[in-house]
């Protein structure tokens, strides 16, 4: 995977109007790996309490015997944070900051595609 | 877990860290290995230890960094199987201070512990008071040592 497949991962989420900003996310530290963030997102705090968040619900989903996760909304007063984690090995998580008005179900196909893409 | 200080105004700090980034030990102090905060240690050997052994690594590594004409790396990160070890050093107005922290990767990650630092470093400036210059005498050293363990372990 190179950084123009990483940047064309991020462009196909940031493209969905409503979207104000995508991450490529390590799963495992909680750091991050590519970025298409607005000013104001605190990036590197966003990418570590998420991959945290990640981590809880894949042992919470486990428990209930659900499988693993495949796409997680939270919706906010002021926005919404959407995450997909990866498929494959590579352990990353593909998040998105967006508008409280955005279309979830773009945002989610787009997230399902750059997952995809980054295997 | 218990944390103890010898300098008080660094146990807030330290236990918001702890909390917050869900580390399993962390210890505070100088460049020089003095402890001055504790979280998660139980025996006072092992404090010593990885006082005087995270103070070296600094040291080593500021003078690699001096070497090759760079300035002092901003943090080490080793992570093994099932830990990872985190050191870094912050500025507060009592001077630097050496941080160490130990995490489960199962509940915490490097991302987590370098966030919460960041936050633990603000707060650490904010609350320290200002710096005393205090000459430090080899015959004070081990009684001042055997002080501050006696505080961190409560003996």
């Amino acid at each position: 995977m190179t950084a123009a497949a990483f940047r064309h991962a991020l462009d196909l989420i940031t493209r969905v109007r409503g979207v104000r900003g995508a991450m490529l996310v390590s799963g495992d530290d909680g750091l991050v790996v590519a970025e298409q963030l607005m000013e104001g997102i605190k990036g590197t705090a966003v990418a570590a309490l998420a991959a945290s968040l990640a981590g809880r619900l894949r042992r919470a989903m486990e428990a209930a015997g659900v499988g693993i996760s495949v796409f997680w909304h939270l919706q906010a007063e002021q926005g919404a944070l959407l995450v997909v984690p990866g498929g494959g090995a590579s352990g990353l998580l593909i998040v998105a900051v967006a508008e409280p008005d955005v279309n979830i179900g773009l945002v989610r196909l787009e997230l399902l595609r750059a997952a995809e893409a980054v295997g | 877990m218990t944390a103890r200080a010898v300098e008080g105004w660094t146990l807030r700090p330290l236990t918001d860290f702890v909390r917050e980034a869900s580390v399993r030990l962390v210890l505070l102090m100088t460049p020089a290995g003095q402890v001055l905060a504790q979280s998660g240690f139980s025996r006072a050997v092992d404090v010593m230890s990885a006082a005087a052994l995270g103070a070296a690594i600094m040291a080593s590594t500021a003078e690699l960094a001096r070497q090759l004409r760079q300035a002092p790396f901003a943090a080490l990160n080793h992570q093994g199987q099932r830990h990872g070890i985190f050191l870094s050093s912050l500025a507060t107005d009592r001077g630097a201070v050496v941080v160490l922290a130990v995490y489960d990767l199962d509940v915490s990650s490097l991302g987590l512990v370098q966030l919460f630092f960041e936050q633990m470093a603000t707060d650490l400036q904010a609350a320290s008071p200002k710096a005393v210059s205090k000459q430090v005498l080899a015959a004070d050293f081990e009684r001042e040592l055997s002080e501050s363990l006696n505080t961190l372990f409560g003996r």
